[in-house]
């Protein structure tokens, strides 16, 4: 049987440096078509990389990313392209173009890849707007959006071409309760009535506890626990409970690595002068 | 510590050596994508708009000051051998060979090129470009491309602005308030102006000078450090760049096209 009518993504042996530093280190992930995955980690683990390298936007030093049987680090552009148009994303900025309107910016993909009339288009993009609550902003510029208003904007864009995936980096980062409430919703009634295959990255434990089928536990460049967030809520290994307690010590790193502090204090700081 | 710092050099020249390597693959992947403009002339279009029509006056005002001094200054030394009467072809010639063509690639290096290379920068510090990677869309053919050509096509049609505003200012200075004969004037300059070797080799060094101004603006952008230092430095870098560039590549295209 095809294993990827099971899985979406299975990613094998990923092993990825960023100059000196290791971020993955033989990592194996797979992704549950149809479910919301969520991979969880301490800030500066990688999880906003391992986006980036399912996406095609990195090359990994090696291992290997199948989206749908397809590696996409041997894809060639056109290639490449054709599978991003199958996949959204919302970035952490909502990354909109500040040039065009709140409609013109969830317009855009399908101006660009769809043949449509300009009255289909037009009813497309206001469903899309009033899936997340913001037809009534149509016309208003991105700078006119609070954070909250152009990440659900942003969401508009990526589902604009109904893709069979959402990537969503730090979708709860800097949010208020209630449109952390209302993305959390959102993500979830995406997830289900779409049909999407969405994968969550993220620090924020509780909300993504919420709504995740399946929860992976990023730390050191692999993956230290996966499981549902039932699973994980009563792992007892000291670095799972850590994380999903949020403890100051324990074995999960709070410090970027350095040299003891009695050392550092004889060494000199690279230093930047014109501030003071 | 001297082979740290022989180290240093070291690693600083390979540094320089890709980034002129990315710029040259940047410019082949623009030339090479060059035909998706065919179906979107309006990107085209509004970047002339930006990149030409929005010089316009900063182009036509420098141009008519540097006629005038040009009037003045020409006149004071054709005087002192009688010759006067051919500032016309003095004023003409220096503007359509050298001046139209050189000033206004600094003056839109400063105007246009910054603005490239901020308004790239920016959007790479928001992660547009990025998004658009996401939508499929490539930013090189959506984005560079259009201003790339907007910037080429633009600057030949400012440096004959400036050329023709600058007539007119010498025009002003010499006929109107130092006394050469309007006749003596535009039609020695009609005899001595050469089509081919004067207004032909300006409109080509303009067009080498808004592909390099734009060039060096796009990829200052596109390389910028995605802060608000990068960002700063990268539109500075554009400038002195493209400045330093323009100046470089105009004598050696002097020298090809009058130097023999």
């Amino acid at each position: 049987m095809n294993d990827f009518s099971e899985f979406l993504i299975k990613i094998r042996g990923l092993t990825f440096r960023r100059g000196e530093r290791l971020i993955f280190d033989q990592l194996d992930l797979d992704i549950r078509r149809g479910a919301v995955t969520a991979v969880l980690g301490p800030s500066g683990s990688g999880k906003t990389t391992l986006l980036k390298l399912i996406t095609g936007q990195l090359q990994p030093d090696a291992g290997e990313i199948k989206i749908d049987g397809q590696n996409v680090h041997n894809l060639s552009k056109k290639e490449l392209f054709q599978l991003r148009q199958r996949m959204g994303m919302l970035f952490q900025s909502g990354a909109l173009l500040t040039d065009l309107t709140v409609f013109e910016n969830v317009a855009y993909p399908l101006r660009e890849h769809a043949k449509l009339s300009p009255s289909l288009l037009r009813k497309l993009v206001l469903l899309k707007l009033e899936a997340v609550g913001l037809r009534g902003a149509r016309d208003l510029m991105p700078h006119e959006l609070s954070g909250g208003m152009a990440r659900r904007v942003a969401l508009a864009r990526a589902i604009a071409l109904d893709p069979m995936m959402l990537l969503y980096d730090e979708p709860f980062t800097g949010q208020d309760p209630i449109s952390m409430g209302v993305l959390v919703r959102l993500i979830h009634q995406l997830n289900d009535a779409a049909g999407l295959t969405s994968i969550v990255v993220s620090h924020d434990v509780q909300e993504t506890a919420q709504i995740a089928d399946m929860m992976y536990l990023l730390s050191g460049g692999r993956v230290i626990a996966h499981g549902t967030p039932m699973e994980l809520a009563t792992n007892d290994a000291i670095q799972v409970r850590q994380f999903m307690d949020g403890n100051p010590d324990g074995p999960l790193p709070f410090h970027y690595p350095a040299l003891p502090l009695a050392e550092d204090f004889r060494t000199r700081t690279r230093g930047r002068s014109g501030w003071h | 510590m001297a082979l740290t710092s022989l180290a240093q050099f070291g690693r600083a020249g390979l540094n320089t050596l890709q980034r002129i390597g990315r710029a040259h693959l940047l410019l082949v992947a623009c030339l090479l994508g060059s035909g998706a403009l065919l179906w979107r002339p309006r990107l085209f279009t509004a970047q002339l708009f930006n990149i030409g029509v929005l010089s316009l006056l900063i182009v036509g005002i420098s141009g008519l000051f540097v006629g005038m001094v040009l009037g003045l200054q020409g006149y004071y030394v054709l005087a002192q051998f009688g010759a006067e009467q051919s500032l016309g072809v003095m004023v003409a010639t220096s503007l359509v060979r050298e001046l139209g063509p050189v000033v206004t690639a600094l003056l839109v290096a400063g105007r246009a090129g910054s603005a490239l290379t901020a308004e790239i920068g920016l959007m790479k510090a928001t992660e547009q470009l990025a998004g658009l990677e996401m939508m499929a869309v490539d930013p090189v053919r959506r984005i560079l491309i259009p201003r790339l050509f907007g910037g080429m096509v633009a600057m030949p049609l400012l440096a004959a602005l400036f050329s023709a505003v600058g007539v007119i200012g010498g025009y002003f200075v010499g006929v109107g308030l130092l006394g050469v004969d309007d006749g003596a004037f535009w039609s020695q300059m009609q005899a001595k102006v050469d089509f081919q070797e004067d207004v032909v080799n300006g409109v080509i060094k303009s067009a080498v000078f808004g592909l390099l101004v734009t060039w060096i603006a796009l990829f200052q952008g596109y390389e910028s450090i995605p802060t608000a230092e990068g960002v700063s430095r990268a539109t500075t870098r554009s400038v002195v760049h493209a400045a330093l560039v323009v100046l470089g590549v105009d004598f050696v295209l002097t020298a090809l096209m009058f130097g023999a």
